[in-house]
C-alpha cells in the first residue's frame, strides 16, 4: 500500500507541490495561448470569408441574372480549385447559392444540395440561416454559428440594384481548425515540455533546500528524547527568517534543557552529599557517647589499675585505637557551633604562613592575595578551615615544581575564596562524588578534608564551584556576610 | 540596267511576300473538340503555318453562335463548327473537310448520366431532373436532345425541372460527374478521347444510350474565301494524315484525318433541326 500523502516526508512533498504547480501554471497557460489561438483562428476566418462572400456574391450576379447555373457552379468552386487537392485550413467545405426563395441555386455538392432542392431537408442548420438571411443589415456578409452545429456558416447576398437575387452561403467546418489547431497545441506543448525540463528540477532542488533544514530540525527533535544534542550536532539555518527562527528556537531551547539537566545532576550531588552528611553525623553521635565512656573508663583503670605490664600495653593499644576512632568521628561530625570571632585579614594572614611552611617543604611556588580589610561577619574559624584544608590540597595537587595560588576578597554581599593549582586535573567521572568522604584517592589521605570543607561552606550556607582542565584546577567558594552561621 | 530591274522586281516580291504575310489566316474554332489544350493549338497552329506559308491565328469564343456569327460578316475565314450551324447557315458557309473518326466522318451524340445512376436507358426517363446542354447551337449538345424529347411532345423547359448550358462538352461530363445534372448530352467523339486522356472524369459518369451516327462536326470556309485560300487550306487539311507530323497532331486530337466531305453526311441533322424548329413553333408561348 502506498503511504498516505499527507505521509510524505517534505523532501517529497515540497518538491512534489512545487512540481504540481509547475504543471498546474504550464496547462494553464498552454490552454489560455490555445483559446487565444483559437479566437484569433475563428476571427481570421471570418474576416477572410466575409471579404470571400462579398467578391463572390458581386460576381455571382451576372450568372444569376443569366440564369446561367454552370457559370455560377464555377465561381462558387473557384476558391476549392484556387488552393488545389489539400484543403487548406480556411478553405470552405461548403458554398452554396441559394434563390430567392431560399431553394438551392447551385452548390459545390450537388449531391447533398441538389438544384431546386429545399436545403432545409439536407441540413437543419439552414433554418437559421434563411432567418439571418431575411435580416440582412445593409446587405453585409452575416456570420452564423447555429446551436448544436459543427460548422460556421457566412452569409452574404447576392444583390443586384438593390434587389436581391439570391443568397451565398459559405459553410466552415469547425473541425477545418483542427488540424491548425493541433499544430498550434502542439506547439505549445513541446514549448511547455522544455518549460517543465527547465522548472521542475529547479522545483526540486528549491523544494529539497527548503525541506533540508526542516528535515535536520526534526531528526534532531527526535533524538531529544534519548540525549540531548551537542552544540555543534544540530545543524540549522542561520538566517533570519521563520526557518532560521525555528532553528534559533531550537538551539535557546536545547541550551535550556542543558542547564537543566545540568541542575538536575549537582541538585543530585548535593543531596546525596546531605544525605550522606546526615548519615555520617548519626553514627558519629552514636559512637561519640560510648567512645567517650570506654576513654573514661581505660583512664580510671591506668589510674588505678595494676601494673601488669601486658595488660598495661593492652589497654595502652585499646586507648590508641580508641582515640584513632575519636579523631575519625570528630572529623565527620563538623563542629558548628565553635564559638568564633569575626574574620580579620590578620585572620587569613595566618592561614598563608601554615600553608607556605608545607609548600615550601615540597618545593611549591605558593601565590597569594588577600584583598580583605577589616572585620568581616562571618566566624574566622570556619572560614580558616575551609582555606587550609583547600590550600594544603592545592599544594599537594600541585606537587613539586608546580604553582599553587590563594586568593581572598569580599564584596558587599559575599566573601570569595579562590584556590588553584596547576596539577593533575580532575577527571570528569569523579568530579560528581568530589566532595563525598573517603573518595579521596591520594595516598596518605583520609579522605575526609573535601568532605568536611565541603559541611563547613554548607553549614555557612555557601557554596563551591569546582572547575578543573589539564593543568588548571580551581575552587571557588563564596560565603555570604550577613548570614550568621547557625 | 538590267540589274536595277532586278532589284526592282525582287523588292516587288518581298513586298508581297510581307503583305502575305500580314493577312493572318483566321480560324475560328469551337468546342466540338477539346479546344482547351494549348499545347495541342500551339503545334497544330505551327503546322498550319509552316504548311500554308503564312501565319495563322486560331480564334476561341465562348459559344458557336460567336464563331458562325463572325464566320458569316466575314470576320474569319475558316472555323471548326458543329454540323448544326452548319446546315443552318448553310447558304453563308463552304465545306472545307470533315474530320475522320474510327476510320468515318460520323460520331453519335451521347446521353450521360452520373456513374451511381444504373438505371436510365434514355432522355425520357430523366423527366423532372436537372439536364445539362453543352450549346444551343450544337447538334449532339442540344439539337439531338431537343429532337428526341420533341418526338415525345416534350419540350427540354417542361420536362425537365431545370436544365442549363456549359457552352462546352467537357463541362457537360464534369457537371454530371459532379451530379451538378442528373443527365447530360454530349458530343461522342469528345466524351471518348476524355475517357482516352482523362478517364478518371469519365469514370464518374455513365453513358446511358448513344445516338444514330451523324457527320462530324465540319470545317467550313465562309462562302467568300478565294479559291486559293480554299484549296492552300484543304489540301494541308487533307494531307496531315500522311505526313508524321500531321499523324502526330491527329493522333493528339484522337482522329484518323479530314476528308473532303458532302453535304448529304448533314441531311439527319437538317431533319431534325427542321422537326424541332416545327415543335417549338408549335409550342405554346
Amino acid at each position: 500500500m502506498l503511504p498516505r500523502l499527507r505521509d510524505l516526508s517534505l523532501r517529497y512533498k515540497i518538491p512534489l507541490r512545487g512540481s504540481l504547480l509547475v504543471l498546474v501554471t504550464a496547462a494553464a497557460v498552454t490552454l489560455s495561448l490555445m483559446f487565444r489561438e483559437y479566437d484569433q483562428l475563428r476571427d481570421d476566418l471570418i474576416a477572410s470569408s466575409a471579404s470571400m462572400g462579398r467578391v463572390l456574391a458581386k460576381t455571382l450576379v451576372t450568372p444569376l441574372v443569366h440564369d446561367d447555373v454552370w457559370r455560377a457552379f464555377e465561381i462558387i468552386n473557384s476558391p476549392f480549385h484556387a488552393s488545389g487537392h489539400e484543403l487548406a485550413p480556411q478553405t470552405a467545405e461548403i458554398v452554396t447559392v441559394l434563390d430567392s426563395r431560399g431553394m438551392v441555386y447551385v452548390s459545390t455538392q450537388p449531391t447533398q444540395y441538389p438544384i431546386l432542392a429545399d436545403p432545409m431537408r439536407t441540413n437543419r442548420d439552414f433554418s437559421e440561416l434563411q432567418h439571418a438571411i431575411d435580416h440582412y443589415r445593409e446587405f453585409e456578409p452575416t456570420v452564423v454559428e447555429p446551436l448544436r452545429s459543427d460548422k460556421l456558416y457566412v452569409v452574404a447576398p447576392i444583390v443586384s440594384d438593390g434587389v436581391q437575387l439570391g443568397s451565398l452561403v459559405i459553410g466552415y467546418s469547425k473541425s477545418a481548425f483542427a488540424p491548425r489547431f493541433y499544430a498550434i497545441a502542439k506547439r505549445a506543448g513541446v514549448v511547455t515540455l522544455f518549460v517543465i525540463a527547465v522548472l521542475l528540477p529547479a522545483s526540486w532542488y528549491w523544494g529539497q533546500r527548503f525541506a533540508r533544514p526542516l528535515m535536520n530540525l526534526a531528526r534532531s527533535m527526535e533524538q531529544v528524547s534519548t540525549r540531548i544534542p551537542a552544540e555543534a550536532e544540530v545543524r540549522v539555518e542561520e538566517s533570519r527568517d521563520e526557518m532560521g527562527q525555528v532553528g534559533a528556537a531550537y538551539k535557546a531551547m536545547l541550551q535550556e534543557l542543558r542547564e537543566k539537566e545540568l541542575l538536575k545532576r549537582e541538585i543530585v550531588v548535593s543531596e546525596r552529599l546531605a544525605a550522606v552528611g546526615r548519615l555520617s553525623a548519626g553514627i558519629a553521635h552514636e559512637i561519640n557517647n560510648p567512645l567517650g565512656g570506654m576513654l573514661n573508663a581505660i583512664n580510671t583503670f591506668k589510674h588505678h589499675g595494676s601494673d601488669d605490664p601486658v595488660t598495661v600495653k593492652t589497654l595502652s593499644l585499646l586507648e590508641r585505637g580508641l582515640l584513632q576512632i575519636r579523631d575519625t568521628v570528630a572529623a565527620l561530625l563538623v563542629e558548628a557551633r565553635i564559638e568564633s570571632h569575626p574574620l580579620t585579614r590578620q585572620d587569613i594572614e595566618d592561614t598563608r604562613t601554615l600553608v607556605l611552611a608545607d609548600a615550601n617543604g615540597k618545593s611549591v611556588r605558593f601565590e597569594w592575595e588577600n584583598d580583605v580589610v577589616g572585620a568581616l561577619q562571618i566566624p574566622s574559624t570556619l572560614v580558616r578551615q575551609i582555606l587550609i584544608n583547600l590550600m594544603l590540597n592545592a599544594v599537594d595537587a600541585a606537587g613539586a615544581n608546580g604553582v599553587a595560588s590563594g586568593h581572598v576578597y569580599h564584596d558587599s554581599r559575599d566573601l570569595h575564596i579562590v584556590v588553584a593549582n596547576n596539577g593533575t586535573h580532575i577527571p570528569p567521572e569523579r568530579m560528581e562524588y568530589l566532595f563525598e568522604p573517603f573518595s579521596s584517592h591520594r595516598a596518605g589521605g583520609h579522605g575526609l578534608g573535601l568532605w568536611v570543607t565541603y559541611q563547613v561552606i554548607r553549614q555557612l550556607s555557601g557554596d563551591v564551584a569546582v572547575a578543573s582542565e589539564p593543568d588548571h584546577t580551581s575552587f571557588h567558594v563564596t560565603l555570604p556576610l550577613e548570614t550568621q552561621p547557625a | 540596267m538590267r540589274r536595277r530591274k532586278f532589284l526592282l522586281l525582287s523588292m516587288a516580291a518581298l513586298a508581297l511576300r510581307a503583305n502575305a504575310q500580314d493577312a493572318a489566316v483566321r480560324f475560328g474554332l469551337t468546342p466540338v473538340f477539346l479546344d482547351d489544350h494549348a499545347g495541342l493549338l500551339k503545334a497544330w497552329r505551327a503546322y498550319l503555318e509552316s504548311r500554308l506559308g503564312r501565319p495563322v491565328q486560331f480564334v476561341q469564343r465562348g459559344t458557336y453562335r460567336e464563331i458562325s456569327d463572325m464566320l458569316r460578316r466575314d470576320k474569319l475565314d475558316f472555323a471548326w463548327i458543329c454540323g448544326y450551324p452548319f446546315v443552318r447557315w448553310r447558304r453563308w458557309l463552304r465545306l472545307l473537310a470533315v474530320p475522320l473518326y474510327r476510320g468515318q466522318p460520323l460520331y453519335r451524340a451521347y446521353l450521360i448520366v452520373p456513374a451511381t445512376d444504373t438505371t436510365t436507358r434514355s432522355i425520357l426517363d430523366l423527366r423532372g431532373k436537372v439536364f445539362a446542354f453543352s450549346d444551343p447551337d450544337s447538334n449532339s449538345g442540344y439539337l439531338y436532345a431537343n429532337y428526341r424529347l420533341a418526338q415525345a411532345d416534350e419540350r427540354p423547359a417542361g420536362f425537365f425541372s431545370k436544365s442549363f448550358f456549359t457552352w462546352a462538352h467537357r463541362k457537360v461530363v464534369e457537371a454530371v460527374a459532379a451530379v451538378l445534372a442528373q443527365g447530360g448530352s454530349v458530343d461522342g467523339y469528345v466524351w471518348d478521347t476524355l475517357e482516352k486522356f482523362s478517364p478518371e472524369l469519365t469514370s464518374r459518369t455513365r453513358v446511358a444510350d448513344r445516338s444514330p451516327e451523324f457527320g462530324f462536326p465540319p470545317l467550313v470556309a465562309r462562302a467568300s474565301v478565294t479559291h486559293a485560300e480554299f484549296d492552300a487550306m484543304s489540301r494541308v487539311l487533307l494531307g496531315m494524315a500522311s505526313d508524321g507530323e500531321g499523324q502526330d497532331l491527329l493522333n493528339r486530337l484522337n482522329l484518323d484525318g479530314f476528308t473532303p466531305g458532302s453535304d448529304g453526311l448533314f441531311e439527319d441533322i437538317d431533319r431534325m433541326m427542321r422537326a424541332v424548329d416545327r415543335s417549338d413553333a408549335a409550342a405554346p408561348a
